[in-house]
């Protein structure tokens, strides 16, 4: 139970504290606008957290898990929309799955169990790769998932837009399930199998020879993460209510991969940070775009400056911290280091 | 005798853009062992090289030669904003890096251009057909057969033979040593990111030469490919490159021509899925490239 050590517990406080501070502040200024990205902002961060539990602890970069989101949102998409509403949402819908409808909360839960179980089933085998070909592959599974998203007309509605889910997503359902990630996140990295994986990341050969298991350990990680980002894509789906299996691919992957990285790959504290800096960032940059438009400053329409920033902001954060902000330590723990230095002293 | 002749025209035509493609990434990757994730940008930059031409009155051979140009200065360019500066960092840095650069570049034709699909202009000769043995193929995929046989012999060649090619090679087994023995580091490098981009710029204009127009996107295609071609025949060997072109290619028609029109669809998803099989077997590829030291 190393989870219970000081330096968790500081960063834990300090991270859940930024969250309260999150639900708290839209319901001071009373604005629709603020409680909508702070929601977001929520959201992201059971995404972003998700994909830190598999990627910081292997080492290993993956772009698959944008598809585990999409899985996570469709499964509870055609659980939840309402019976009288699904002959127009979904009117191929198998027969068996026609007359079941749960409530919301519940088909949130099976949306992340479907994402699991299929992260269980597929990743099996992509576990044994490490390096270039392991990215490459989860790349791969990226493409998988989208072909059948955008193909299974059955469940998804084909490439059209899918609409009519209940919006239940509230901001503090959004943010007490980024919560619920976030100290599981740390008590994933803080458990045998998360020091273990972190020792394989560290140095495969000597982990190995230690007697890690390393793909059983990697397997582990993912199909944990690939629950949390079923999860994040099913509340994504009650609060946006209408999507299209265009949600789920590269660009999404970039922004998610983005918000990560900058913050720092291998902490927690990197994974939150970053997502609270770069989705206030991208939010500002996005109203700054639609200023422009309606504007008309510019001949045609502005579009893709956000991404082009926050792919500036990447390289940036490469070039001189490559680890990201919080490179290797939580934040807790460095807060102490310094505190008990400064005693020393 | 008419659908073999068919099929293997489809497979041939297609194995070889497939295998220049796969041979464009694989060139960088088996030096650097970094994967370059910008590389269908370089395809990109090519097409809209073109597209900006159009009714510049120059021959369409020069036109060629000056798209094939720019992919060639995107490719270096890539080297010296995603590579060189992380290069002795960690390999997650440089694949973010080159996803990012590659992001700016999509997004600058995003911005700058449009996201509609735009002409890009093309000889007469791809369109048109002629008749072997009854079957009638096009002009094109005869082009690309006899482009991507030529292109392989001499890049076979230059490898073997020229000072370059043999520093490369020696380069890519073991970088260190090849730079204690005087080989220059850096324009080793500058040099596989320059033969990237120009595979890039050739298979481009052979790709659009099939679509006829360019899209931001249209990186994506060529980029899966040139992935799912080197995991299979080999992450780290030229060869292994060129024949998981080919057995993609076969692959891909094959299940063109065998599935029925309703799982056609998920033709992508049969094809990545056989490519977790082959890895399942043999998690290095196909072929095994020669066993490599540290990067630098």
């Amino acid at each position: 139970m190393t989870l219970v050590k000081r330096g968790n517990l500081l960063t834990l406080v300090i991270l859940l504290g930024l969250l309260a501070i999150l639900v708290i502040l839209p319901g001071l200024f009373q604005a629709r606008v603020l409680e909508r990205i702070a929601i977001t902002l929520a959201i992201n961060l059971v995404l972003v957290v998700g994909l830190q539990t598999f990627m910081g602890n292997s080492g290993i970069l993956s772009f698959a898990h944008i598809g585990f989101m999409g899985i996570g949102a469709y499964v509870s998409a055609a659980l939840t929309i309402p019976v009288q509403m699904r002959g127009m949402a979904l009117p191929d819908l198998y027969e068996v799955v026609k007359a079941v409808q749960v409530s919301p909360y519940l088909g949130i839960l099976i949306g992340g169990l479907a994402a699991g179980l299929v992260a269980a089933v597929v990743a099996y085998p992509l576990m044994r790769l490490s390096d270039a070909p392991a990215v490459i592959t989860s790349f791969a599974l990226l493409v998988v998932l989208h072909t059948i998203m955008q193909h299974w007309s059955a469940v998804t509605n084909g490439p059209r837009t899918l609409f009519g889910l209940p919006n239940v997503t509230s901001l503090p359902l959004a943010a007490g399930v980024a919560a619920l990630v976030i100290v599981a996140a740390l008590a994933f990295k803080e458990s045998r199998v998360g020091l273990l994986l972190r020792a394989s990341r560290d140095d495969e050969r000597a982990a190995g020879a230690l007697g890690a298991n390393i793909p059983l350990l990697r397997w582990r990680a993912f199909i944990v993460s690939a629950l949390i980002a079923g999860i994040g894509g099913a509340l994504w789906g009650h609060f946006i209510t209408s999507f299209s299996p265009k949600a789920f691919y590269l660009k999404e992957t970039f922004v998610i991969l983005g918000m990560l990285v900058i913050g720092g790959t291998n902490t927690v504290t990197g994974a939150v940070i970053g997502t609270f800096a770069v989705t206030i960032a991208f939010e500002g940059l996005r109203a700054l775009e639609t200023i422009l438009n309606a504007s008309k400053i510019f001949a045609g329409q502005v579009v893709g400056l956000t991404e082009i920033m926050l792919a500036v902001a990447m390289i940036g954060v490469m070039y001189f911290k490559p680890g990201g902000l919080f490179a290797s330590t939580e934040i807790g723990s460095l807060i102490l280091r310094r505190f008990n230095k400064r005693a020393d002293s | 005798m008419q659908t073999i002749i068919q099929f293997t025209v489809d497979v041939l035509s297609l194995g070889g853009a497939y295998a220049l493609m796969a041979l464009g990434l694989v060139i960088v990757y088996g030096i650097l062992k970094l994967v370059n994730f910008a590389y269908g940008e370089l395809i990109m930059v090519a097409g809209y090289g073109l597209f900006l031409m159009n009714g510049s009155g120059l021959p369409w051979i020069v036109m060629a030669i000056v798209a094939v140009l720019i992919a060639i200065a995107t490719g270096i360019a890539t080297e010296y904003v995603a590579f060189r500066p992380v290069r002795a960092k960690s390999v997650t840095a440089v694949l973010i890096t080159s996803f990012a650069f590659s992001t700016i570049l999509q997004n600058a034709a995003l911005l700058f251009i449009s996201p509609r699909p735009r002409n890009v202009p093309l000889p007469d000769l791809f369109s048109e057909t002629v008749e072997f043995a009854g079957v009638i193929i096009p002009v094109r995929n005869l082009i690309t057969i006899v482009a991507s046989i030529i292109l392989l012999v001499l890049f076979a060649l230059a490898m073997k033979k020229t000072v370059l090619g043999i520093a490369m090679r020696a380069a890519a087994t073991q970088f260190r040593m090849a730079r204690m023995l005087g080989i220059p580091a850096n324009l080793i490098i500058s040099s596989a990111f320059a033969i990237s981009g120009f595979f890039a710029g050739v298979v481009s204009l052979l790709w659009i030469g099939r679509i006829g127009s360019v899209t931001p996107g249209i990186g994506l295609e060529p980029l899966l490919v040139a992935f799912i071609a080197t995991v299979i025949g080999g992450m780290r060997s030229l060869q292994g490159a060129v024949l998981g072109g080919f057995l993609l290619a076969f692959v891909n028609t094959a299940l063109n021509y065998a599935l029925p029109q309703g799982l056609l669809q998920f033709r992508d998803a049969f094809t990545f899925s056989l490519v977790i099989l082959i890895l399942l077997w043999r998690p290095d590829g196909l072929i095994r490239g020669p066993a490599t030291g540290q990067r630098t």
